[in-house]
């Protein structure tokens, strides 16, 4: 590697060519203040914060955007730095809405925290902002331009991951706006809820719709049994909310908090993630060989569903009619749960932790009742609203005891653990389908190709001579090219998994705040860690799911099943 | 001296003289001969010119042209692009708008030496969308010049192809920061952005790219008739050749006037421009538009020298002199100059963006006679990290002109400190 000599407040390093002053930096243990910078994204440079001395320099160089050059000699923390990262903080403070101590982010805010390390006591500004508006209109997530920075990671976002747009600057100077085209609200723009905008937010602008209240209104009613189930990526990422180590798997605390919680029973979403795998092997099978329409294309993803909805309703008979994994459970719990334990479906509170903001979306379509009164989930709460509870309640995640999942919903296999990241489906599928199809068992069950950050990843599989070709896609810029592909008559599979969020949902939405591609690789290789823990690693082989066909659903595909497992989608092109 | 003494006619030595509509007119009158002359020789040859003949960049920032040029040569990648900055938004100077509708040739000839030089087959000419008339006027212009096989494929049998086109603005003053320029011509909004990469490397769709302003490729020609040397010797060590200049204000005759150089500001302001209306006093002088230093009446025998304003920490900018006599309120003027510079910000950093903004709350409380002595503090703070953080120029410079008064007229405010205020300083 080429390698540089530069000097940073006086200390000789060697650094390599092309890094950033900001990175150079980090590696000799010092943190720049930033805001804008965002290791995943283009270099922005707009909110000055992480600005520094370069000898030689006629003003103040944006560390982040300085790459460093042979012989250069860096001052992180003259009197002059410190004076304009204050004076910068200061003039953002001063137009923002700056009631920190109720605020949805309060202490875990980039702005705040920034603030009070680099020992801002007032902005000696005018606070001058203009109040507008919160938009509310999503189900999903709540844009507060009160609290906005302009840093644009949002947009970015949107615009080079999701390949949207939803978000953009509006107007100039001081009026600048990060908001929807034509200030439209967020249910009326095309957004398709996925959340990412939050994650990457360093403020409170963009956050998850809060439901915490609703929940605990229902756990501390007497009458109301509140049964909750846990989607598979949550466990990979809940610990970092309270400072464990990104990538620990936190199963058994998770079950345990949300016990301390008082929830009446805890289930897991892999069970019916392993459910998914049996209907959707099954409904591909079907098409195989009946010549229905391919590829089929995965529904779990509700973020994916609301974008093939509103920009490709022409490709929906390649969906899959199979619901998500969260509302096949739901649908159990209000068709079949319920009755069993002598409850009628509205005494029954169903609430789901998900990494995802269009979960919540999702529970709320109208269509997702089985008895047509009651919504199947009732609540949907991510991750950081699970750890936002767990603080409320003062409970203490990093000393909890492990514990079990309830029955009958809480025993799943490593095929439903690995749904969490992008590729698992899919290989959670070959793994059953390839059993069913061949009636041999599967050697090596790790399925390496579908697997890793690749944005479109392809695999040829070997049914007995039939070789099956599929593809996996994550982020909707890379969805977009697969549709593309399926429009064109190119798309020569047979089946394709999509993700809206990067990464899979280890990289939802309704994760901790702060998502990288660093946190995705830790989160990834936690989830098929925790599938080779599992005795059970097949879908088919999950002894639960078998009991549940043989005592209600009968058959894969069958007449309950498709009453209850199975949706139909809507053209809401915008 | 009379007027005849101080003013050098090179740029715009035919306007008036030909008519602006004919193409033949500037043949007939030397025009064309410098693109000849170059096309005999190499790119090396004339960029080795101008850096001979000392040329330096007319839009503000005074950066040498030759170098420019070099780089772009030098840089790797293609296509590579030559884009005129004729976005003349700058409060105050109106001097690109004359050279193009009274030489429109001129300039085109300017720019197609250059990217010979520089082996560039495409160019934009950028003009201000308010120029209308320009517009037409260099739209008819580069039309004849294809006519006459100066613009196209094979110019003047060389090999050499090269055309251009005009991109028009919509009036934002910000898409005259070169790097909000190029990324308007790309159809996104025009906004700045960081620099290093600059666009001689990296600039218009990623590709190495020479920008400048009208009035030093309006230089290239002559350069390259009369030689390096010979134009070195216009102006003086550290400027080299005329400056156009744009006077108004209280003036007599204000208007466009081309001096050599090293022409002090007092010898424009009172042998071409005649003085102040009804003989009143000079109480400042605004030099190079709304972003540029302003300078107290004593400082006037200061010459357009690159050099010797450096040492006190001016620049003539892009050549404009706004004179205001005594009867002008200096913190009015101030808060009319910020609001421009508020109304006409990108947004998208926070020291202007939010700077701005503060600069005016700043300014009406000395206006309105409730300012403390810590409100001039934190403005002087303000100002300083506005300079020193900005991502582009306009940020950077916008607080120039308060600056020099507080460095001038420091009275101005200090007198508006409420009274009560025990602190004053």
């Amino acid at each position: 590697m080429n390698m540089v000599n530069i000097k940073i407040n006086n200390k000789d390093v060697k650094v390599a060519k092309g890094t950033s002053i900001l990175n150079a930096a980090k590696e000799v243990g010092i943190t720049i203040p930033n805001l804008c910078y965002h290791p995943d994204q283009e270099v922005k440079a707009n909110c000055r914060v992480c600005v520094v001395e370069v000898e030689g320099a006629r003003t103040l160089q944006a560390s982040c955007a300085t790459e460093v050059k042979e012989g250069m000699v860096i001052r992180t923390n003259t009197q002059k730095v410190r004076q304009s990262r204050k004076v910068v903080i200061e003039l953002l403070l001063a137009n923002h809405d700056m009631d920190c101590t109720s605020c949805k982010k309060n202490n875990q805010c980039d702005l705040q925290e920034i603030a009070a390390n680099i020992g801002v006591r007032e902005s000696r500004f005018e606070n001058v902002l203009v109040k507008q508006e919160i938009d509310t209109s999503s189900s999903s997530i709540e844009r507060n331009p009160n609290k906005c920075i302009r840093c644009g990671r949002c947009i970015q976002m949107c615009s080079e991951v999701q390949g949207l747009a939803i978000l953009d600057y509006v107007g100039r100077g001081g009026s600048v706006d990060v908001k929807p085209a034509f200030g439209m609200y967020l249910n009326n723009a095309a957004c398709v809820a996925c959340g990412q905008c939050s994650v990457v937010c360093p403020v409170a602008a963009i956050t998850e719709k809060e439901d915490i209240e609703q929940v605990w209104e229902a756990i501390n009613n007497p009458n109301i049994t509140v049964v909750v189930q846990t989607a598979p990526a949550v466990r990979v990422s809940l610990g970092e909310e309270f400072g464990l180590e990104p990538g620990k798997i936190v199963t058994g605390k998770l079950v345990a908090s949300l016990r301390a919680l008082g929830f009446d029973k805890i289930f897991d979403t892999d069970f019916t993630a392993d459910l998914t795998i049996i209907e959707e092997g099954h409904e591909l099978l079907k098409r195989l060989s009946d010549g229905g329409t391919l590829p089929m294309l995965t529904s779990c993803c509700p973020g994916w569903v609301n974008f093939i909805e509103q920009y490709y309703p022409e490709l929906l008979p390649h969906l899959s009619s199979c619901k998500s994994p969260q509302q096949m459970f739901g649908a159990l719990v209000k068709g079949y749960y319920a009755e069993k334990i002598g409850k009628k479906p509205k005494d029954v509170y169903s609430v789901s932790i998900m990494p995802c903001t269009a979960k919540k979306f999702e529970a709320k379509r109208e269509e997702m009742s089985v008895d047509g009164e009651n919504l199947d989930v009732d609540i949907v709460l991510t991750t950081r609203e699970l750890a936002k509870m767990l603080r409320q309640a003062g409970v203490d995640f990093t000393i909890l005891e492990e514990e079990e999942y309830d029955t009958p919903f809480g025993l799943s296999s490593g095929a439903g653990v690995i749904f969490g990241a992008t590729g698992g489906v899919m290989e959670a599928a070959l793994r059953t389908v390839y059993e069913v199809v061949t009636g041999k068992t599967l050697e090596n069950l790790d399925f390496m190709a579908v697997r890793g950050l690749e944005g479109i990843k392809e695999a040829k599989v070997d049914l007995d001579g039939t070789i099956v070709k599929v593809a996996v896609a994550h982020s909707l810029s890379k969805a977009k090219q697969i549709m593309e592909l399926i429009k064109e008559g190119k798309a020569d599979y047979s089946f394709i998994e999509i993700m809206c969020c990067p990464g899979g949902c280890i990289g939802g939405g309704g994760q901790p705040f702060g998502g990288t591609d660093e946190l995705r690789i830790k989160r990834t290789n936690a989830i098929y860690e925790a599938d080779k823990g599992l005795p059970i690693r097949k879908s088919h082989e999950n002894p639960a799911v078998s009991e549940l066909y043989k005592e209600f659903l009968i058959e894969p595909l069958g007449e309950k099943s498709h009453h209850l497992l199975h949706t139909k989608y809507v053209n809401r092109k915008k | 001296m009379s007027n005849i003494e101080i003013t050098k006619k090179i740029l715009t030595a035919r306007f008036d003289v030909i008519n602006h509509d004919s193409i033949d007119e500037y043949i007939s009158h030397n025009g064309y001969t410098a693109l000849k002359k170059a096309m005999a020789t190499t790119g090396e040859k004339i960029i080795s010119e101008v850096k001979t003949a000392g040329l330096k960049g007319r839009g503000g920032a005074g950066f040498p042209t030759g170098l420019k040029m070099e780089s772009v040569l030098q840089a790797e990648g293609l296509p590579k692009y030559i884009i005129c900055n004729a976005d003349e938004g700058e409060p105050g100077n109106f001097k690109d708008r004359y050279l193009m509708e009274k030489d429109p040739h001129q300039l085109i000839e300017g720019i197609i030496i250059c990217a010979y030089a520089a082996n560039i087959n495409h160019g934009y000419i950028f003009i201000r969308g308010e120029y209308i008339n320009a517009i037409n006027i260099m739209d008819k212009a580069l039309e004849q010049a294809r006519v006459n096989g100066y613009l196209g494929d094979n110019i003047l049998d060389s090999g050499f192809n090269f055309d251009m086109e005009i991109y028009t603005g919509a009036g934002s003053y910000i898409c005259g920061e070169e790097f909000a320029l190029l990324v308007t011509i790309e159809g996104k909004q025009g906004r700045a952005t960081y620099k290093p990469p600059f666009p001689t490397t990296c600039g218009l769709y990623n590709k190495p790219t020479q920008i400048n302003n009208v009035e030093t490729f309006c230089n290239i020609p002559h350069i390259i008739n009369m030689g390096g040397e010979e134009f070195s010797k216009i102006g003086t060590d550290s400027s080299k050749g005329t400056k156009l200049v744009c006077l108004s204000g209280n003036i007599v005759n204000p208007g466009l006037y081309e001096v050599e150089l090293g022409t002090s500001i007092r010898d424009i302001i009172d042998k071409l421009g005649k003085g102040v209306p009804n003989n009143r006093a000079i109480k400042m002088v605004q030099l190079g538009g709304a972003s540029g230093p302003v300078i107290p009446e004593n400082m006037l025998d200061i010459k357009l020298d690159s050099k010797e304003m450096s040492k006190i920490d001016l620049t003539y900018g892009s050549g404009a002199i706004i004179v205001m006599d005594d009867r002008i309120d200096i913190l009015d003027i101030l808060k009319r100059i910020i609001e421009f510079f508020h109304h006409e910000s990108c947004g998208k950093c926070t020291p202007c963006r939010e700077g701005l903004t503060q600069m005016l709350i700043l300014l009406d409380r000395f206006i309105d006679g409730v300012a403390t002595s810590d409100d001039l503090a934190i403005l002087e703070i303000l100002m300083e990290t506005m300079n020193q953080a900005s991502i582009c120029g306009l940020g950077q410079a916008a607080p120039t002109a308060t600056q020099k008064v507080l460095e001038y007229f420091r009275e101005e405010f200090t007198s508006k400190i409420r009274s009560t205020d025990s602190n004053v300083v």
